[in-house]
């Protein structure tokens, strides 16, 4: 067996069995520890030995017996005794089908995404123990040192298990919205591999692999939730415009500027593919709404058409963010005027840069070129990304090179 | 496993609080009172005199220090507290937002410790 080969079934097996030794044992911690026992073991037995009939359930029952070691070196008796006679529950046999195991690895993902968390340690330990990923490739993809990754997942797990946070899934009154953190945790691991464009390009680019296929463990895992499959259809089909995005010279290319030969059909496809199986739930909502802006994009329907969708956005999601990119869509469509007084209409937004450079795209289009390089200035203030400050120093450039001579629009 | 609840907020404004509303609040922290009674949830719980009458004391190479005032001067003052034994820090959470003072102060909660090796 190969090492891609053996490292696709760590990543697949990894979140089973860390969820059900910490669902019996609740304790994270030692769940973690006994898992990461039993695939060192995986490593030395399996190339030699040759891969178990069920590899699952092998690293379930051998990790089972590695935490009973670990728990009989501990220096206690009464809790000792407990822990191992919670053990008891887990299946001793090795060549058991996967599907016998008890799957707890929904209740590990609400865990992982608890609000008493800091969202930093959420998305840390979701793709720690539920993407598998090892610290020091966590670490890389946030640009943050190894030891200090180290230190947020082992303060994370401590405040698990010092508040006493429950490992379960929620009870249906509050599902609705520790739902609405699982997702979130997952689009934020998704935008820092898109969004940023500084560190290791593969990094990044792995980074949103990984939020796409977590993002599909979760489909599977709550089958009926449509904002889920939306949160999916999302990332599918803003993943599949990552080559179009950053030009070959590294500078940002916007959406209208993009070479369409460059975007994943494929990716596409499944995106579309994906969105349409959510909607057939007719329970509309903010991820499944910008999906279909997103497919909107991909499949050329007209921008009066995509500045709609904004508008049920808004009805469903009325923060200022949303609020933006539909005056920006209502822009786009056709009618820079109305955009720009639904953006100067905003409030709470002035230290998103984003804001501010959506005001001088829209008054340079107006041909309002002094207040347009004053709100470039001012969102270049607030932007540390290199690609995006180059972005805007090149707009601010144009402007005063085009003078007061009305730019036309490009949208 | 047990809960502390601390409750802050402003002292300023319950000081200045007619009686007759600050009865009302009382019947409210009351019926919460009882609804954890009920639930088996309520261990202890009491309302602490102002910050006013809060001294502070510390002792450094030997020497009492003793200052009047509370530990941190701050506008939300910690103003009672209630333990609750809870059986998840998720119950306890539910518990410490229907302490009247989370829709106008701040209720802080923190599990008591458990040493895990006793």
């Amino acid at each position: 067996m190969t090492a891609p080969a053996l490292e696709a079934i760590f990543r697949e097996e990894w979140p089973r069995a860390v969820a059900i030794l910490a669902r019996v044992l609740g304790d994270l911690a030692l769940a973690e520890d006994a898992v990461q026992d039993a695939f060192a073991k995986a490593l030395e037995r399996w190339p030699r030995d040759g891969t178990p009939r069920s590899p699952g359930a092998w690293i379930v029952t051998t990790a089972r017996n590695r935490a009973i070691d670990r728990i009989r070196r501990e220096r206690t008796f009464a809790r000792k005794a407990e822990l191992l006679a919670r053990l008891e529950v887990i299946s001793t046999d090795e060549d058991a089908d996967v599907s016998t195991i008890p799957d707890d690895r929904l209740a590990l993902v609400f865990t992982c995404c608890h609000p008493a968390l800091a969202v930093d340690a959420r998305i840390a330990l979701t793709l720690r123990e539920v993407g598998g990923l090892a610290t020091n490739g966590i670490a890389r993809a946030f640009l943050v040192a190894e030891p200090t990754m180290a230190q947020r997942l082992v303060r994370a797990k401590r405040r698990l298990r010092e508040t006493g946070i429950p490992f379960r899934i929620p009870p249906d009154e509050v599902l609705p919205e520790r739902v609405a953190d699982v997702l979130r945790v997952l689009y934020l691991v998704f935008n820092e591999g898109y969004a940023a464009t500084t560190g290791d390009e593969l990094v990044r680019r792995d980074l949103c692999a990984e939020a796409i296929r977590l993002a599909k463990l979760l489909c599977v895992l709550l089958p009926d939730e449509p904002e889920a499959l939306g949160l999916l259809a999302l990332l599918l089909l803003q993943d599949s415009r990552r080559d179009a995005r950053i030009a070959p010279d590294g500078e940002l290319v916007l959406l209208a500027d993009q070479d369409r030969s460059l975007w994943d059909r494929d990716e596409i496809g499944e995106g579309l593919h994906v969105l349409r199986r959510a909607e057939s739930f007719r329970r509309p909502g903010p991820y499944q709404l910008q999906a279909a802006i997103a497919a909107g994009h991909a499949e050329g329907t007209d921008l009066a058409t995509i500045a709609a969708v904004y508008d049920a956005l808004v009805a469903v999601d009325p923060s200022p963010v949303a609020r933006l990119n539909r005056a920006v869509a209502i822009a786009l469509a056709g009618d820079a005027e109305t955009g720009l007084a639904l953006v100067d209409e905003l409030e709470g937004l002035d230290g998103y840069p984003y804001r501010h450079a959506a005001r001088a795209d829209l008054l340079r289009r107006l041909g309002r070129a002094e207040e347009a390089a004053e709100s470039y200035r001012t969102a270049l203030a607030l932007t540390d990304n290199a690609p995006e400050r180059r972005f805007l120093e090149r707009r601010l450039a144009e402007l005063g090179r085009s003078g007061e001579h009305r730019e036309q629009p490009s949208g | 496993m047990e809960y502390l609840a601390l409750i802050h907020a402003d002292e300023g404004e319950w000081e200045r609080m007619p009686q007759v509303e600050r009865d009302a609040w009382y019947e409210q922290y009351a019926e919460f009172a009882r609804a954890a009674g009920a639930a088996g949830v309520l261990v202890d719980g009491a309302e602490l005199a102002a910050t006013t009458s809060a001294t502070t004391v510390r002792v450094r190479d030997d020497e009492r220090l003793v200052s009047d005032g509370p530990y941190a001067e701050v506008k939300e003052a910690l103003g009672g507290y209630f333990v609750l034994n809870c059986a998840s820090f998720d119950d306890a959470l539910d518990w410490a937002a229907r302490i009247p003072a989370a829709a106008h102060g701040a209720v802080e909660v923190r599990p008591v410790h458990v040493d895990a090796e006793a």
